[in-house]
């Protein structure tokens, strides 16, 4: 048993955490979520120069990546792109990707139906063109091409032939579309049995991505937390020597160490196929999710009044963390499946 | 980073199951609780079989093994659902210091006798007016000629009534600041003037004791560390109490799932199956992951152990989370049950394990350091908050 990260992917993260921490400072990572897109639109060639988008990259130096734009928000659909549509492109598109020339982001959820990566998908395909309509769509108005599933299989639609409608959200940087497709040309992904176990692979992949970046999340605001009651003194004295703000802070930090446990085995366990996976990334997304959410909630409290201000940057996680922890399902839809492994 | 067990761990692991396999009698897994010798004679035969010690060096009845294989053998021995070692307090803390701390003679003289489970150890830290804060212990030691003696009183002193020696804090310079006037001896529990008396825990049992010392004559060389060195060396004992690696408390969490999903399956009292509820769902798949978050927790923490030779930060709140974890899953067991969980004697539910372990839960976070011990050590050493007092 080696639980550790290889050299190569601990420097990975030294760049990364460098990278993001000098490009998206509090102010700034707030002035994007604020803007019109959310989007900053220049980093998406830094990041292929980077090689953050190479397909060679194992799930482990991706997972590596994704800790750590939770723990600095990257303003860009590299969670979209990288992990939930990568899997299901062909080597031409994905080659593109690679080279940082195209954007992507998959479109599943449906109105009125259930919205579960795995639910069945209403949209259809006939004489290769795509009709449908599709909500909650992650990056979708900000993405050049989306990875839609429809009854006949997973299909690809360039962003240009849909009808796109942007959503507010509560997560600026990371904004839901809903979209339309009235017939779109459409190119087949996958097929039948082929596409049920994709999108299956799609959505461990997707739970243990978002495990790691609730890890990122729940370590930013346990570092904000802690730096600010070693800071701010009230009676004379550093709030942090107060047990009832410090057993908070060591709360956070033992459920951040379990989250993190979950979410590297999660991360193994997809890299290398392992016949765990499934129950693994349920459980990861199910314990970081939530984990993720305790931090931020903790260290709101913490940070009394200023805590509480659109200034801070703590809502931005808080609000990342709520995402993460809805993705496909509260935490209760994993632990329901974990539970039918376990009891049925 | 690799979960996989390497083909020696693979090979150990088979051999163990298998041994398991044949020699984990249910007479013995009954004797789990209760029966103290044939949880004695189970001790022997793990030994004899090579499984006790795994860790501990070649010379004294150890194995020499990486932590690895301790890690393995904790898992499947929770998974064969069989006893532990009778001398827990002398595996987990008394062995571990004596080895840190021991000289030659003293690991020659202790080390093997403790493996075998043929001598028994308590641990006498606690006193009346000195739990949480060990330092401010009041039995003293003072030197006549070769020998300490001993005078004073301590509580709540698991196995003391079975046991034949204690690892026990003492007093030997009042003048001195707090920490440092403190000692560590070795005492014989059949020395004249050790008075034992049993106190029943909220279970019922009486599985920790008062222990009193009037004028009791330790041998002078049976101290581990120097006069004054009281204070590092328990420290040291405390450390293993609380799990360096806590695979002994992940495997033990493991266990109880399984009881979990087990009684969840089967028909309650009233007929219907609690695997049906989604409440229960949900509530017992939050302490699989739980149980599974531990687990992968302490394999972090060993990696960084064999990478380092220091144990990760990150092991430092398993004792905190498991103890809150094995309350809420033993309380669960119980709800099930309805107030049928009450009764108790030969018509209790599952002979009583759940009723016992329920109310032995509580004591998880009380012992081997309260959880608000727990969060201040997180809080000052591993966060670096400044100390509350
Ligand atoms: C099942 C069991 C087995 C045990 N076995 C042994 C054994 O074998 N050998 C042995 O020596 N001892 C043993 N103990 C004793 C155990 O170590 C002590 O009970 C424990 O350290 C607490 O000490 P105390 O009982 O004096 O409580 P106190 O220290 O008086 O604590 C009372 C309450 O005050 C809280 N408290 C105290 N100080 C602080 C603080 N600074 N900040 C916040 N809260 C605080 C505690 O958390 C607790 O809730 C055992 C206890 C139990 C329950």
């Amino acid at each position: 048993m080696d639980f550790a990260f290889s050299e190569e992917q601990e420097q990975l993260r030294g760049f990364a955490r460098d990278f993001l921490a000098e490009r998206y400072d509090d102010v700034r990572l707030a002035q994007i979520a604020d803007s019109e897109t959310g989007v900053d639109a220049e980093v998406w060639a830094k990041l292929a120069e980077m090689g953050w988008l190479d397909a060679e990259l194992t799930f482990l130096d991706q997972a590596v990546l994704l800790e750590e734009t939770g723990y600095r928000p990257l303003a860009a659909p590299y969670f979209s792109t990288a992990v939930l549509a990568a899997p299901a492109l062909d080597d031409e598109t994905a080659k593109q990707v690679g080279e940082g020339r195209l954007t992507a982001t998959l479109a599943w959820a449906e109105p009125g139906v259930p919205q579960g990566l795995l639910d069945a998908a209403g949209a259809t395909v006939s004489g290769g063109r795509l009709t449908g309509e599709k909500v909650l769509v992650p990056d979708g108005a900000a993405v050049d091409l989306f990875v839609v599933t429809t009854a006949d299989g997973l299909y690809a639609v360039d962003a240009s032939d849909a009808a796109v409608t942007p959503h507010g959200a509560l997560d600026g940087t990371r904004r839901p579309a809903s979209v339309r497709f009235d017939g779109a040309p459409a190119r087949p992904l996958a097929s039948g049995d082929t596409a049920a176990e994709l999108l299956g692979r799609i959505r461990d992949r997707a739970y243990a991505a978002v495990a790691l970046e609730a890890v990122g999340v729940a370590q930013r605001a346990l570092d904000l937390l802690v730096a600010y009651a070693k800071d701010r003194k009230q009676f004379g004295k550093p709030i942090g020597v107060y047990q009832a703000v410090s057993h908070k802070a060591s709360d956070v930090y033992v459920r951040l160490q379990e989250a993190r446990s979950l979410a590297y085995w999660a991360a193994w366990c997809v890299a290398e196929n392992d016949p765990m996976a499934r129950q693994a990334c349920l459980a990861a997304k199910a314990f970081a999710g939530e984990a993720a959410v305790f931090a931020c909630e903790n260290a709101i409290q913490g940070h009394g009044g200023i805590g509480f201000t659109w200034e801070h940057v703590l809502h931005r996680y808080y609000k990342r963390a709520q995402w993460l922890a809805a993705f496909d399902g509260p935490a209760r839809a994993q632990r329901a499946e974990v539970a039918a492994f376990l009891m049925d | 980073m690799d979960f996989r067990d390497t083909p020696e761990e693979a090979a150990f692991r088979a051999e163990l199951r298998s041994w398991l396999q044949e020699n984990a009698s249910h007479r013995e897994v009954e004797a789990g609780r209760g029966d103290f010798d044939a949880l004695r004679a189970w001790g022997g035969r793990l030994y004899s079989a090579g499984y006790v010690g795994l860790t501990w060096p070649e010379g004294f009845g150890g194995r020499g093994l990486s932590p690895t294989y301790q890690a393995i053998y904790l898992e499947e021995s929770a998974r064969a659902d069989a006893p532990g070692h009778p001398g827990v307090i002398g595996l987990n803390m008394a062995g571990p210091t004596i080895i840190a701390w021991g000289t030659d003679e003293q690991k020659q003289r202790y080390l093997k006798l403790l493996l075998s489970g043929e001598e028994i150890w308590c641990q006498g830290f606690s006193e009346p007016g000195s739990g949480s804060d060990l330092a401010a212990g009041r039995t003293s030691a003072v030197l006549d000629g070769d020998h300490w003696v001993v005078n004073g009183q301590k509580v709540w002193s698991s196995y003391a009534h079975k046991a034949d020696w204690c690892i026990l804090v003492v007093r030997t310079d009042p003048d001195a600041p707090k920490h440092a006037g403190l000692s560590y001896l070795i005492v014989d529990m059949h020395a004249p003037g050790v008075t034992v008396r049993p106190l029943h825990q909220i279970t019922g049992d009486p599985e920790f004791n008062e222990i009193f010392f009037d004028d009791v004559r330790v041998p002078r060389d049976s101290m581990l560390g120097r006069p004054g060195d009281g204070w590092k060396v328990a420290m040291t004992t405390l450390l293993h109490e609380r799990g360096t690696l806590g695979f002994a408390l992940s495997a033990e969490l493991e266990r109880m799932v399984n009881h979990l999903v087990e009684l969840v399956r089967r028909p309650g009292p009233d007929g219907r199956r609690p695997a049906d509820d989604p409440l229960i769902r949900d509530a017992v798949a939050r302490e699989w992951i739980e149980m599974q978050s531990l687990r992968f927790t302490n394999y972090r923490a060993l990696t960084t152990l064999l990478e380092t030779g220091i144990p990760g930060p990150e092991g430092s709140g398993v004792k905190l989370a498991w103890s809150e974890a094995n309350q809420r899953l033993t309380s669960l067991a119980q709800s099930v049950f309805g107030l049928h969980a009450q009764v108790t004697g030969d018509d209790a539910p599952w002979n009583g394990f759940w009723q016992y372990w329920q109310l032995r839960s509580r004591g998880n976070t009380i012992e081997a350091g309260t959880s608000e011990i727990l969060r201040n050590i997180i809080a000052e050493r591993v966060l670096g908050l400044p100390k509350g007092r």
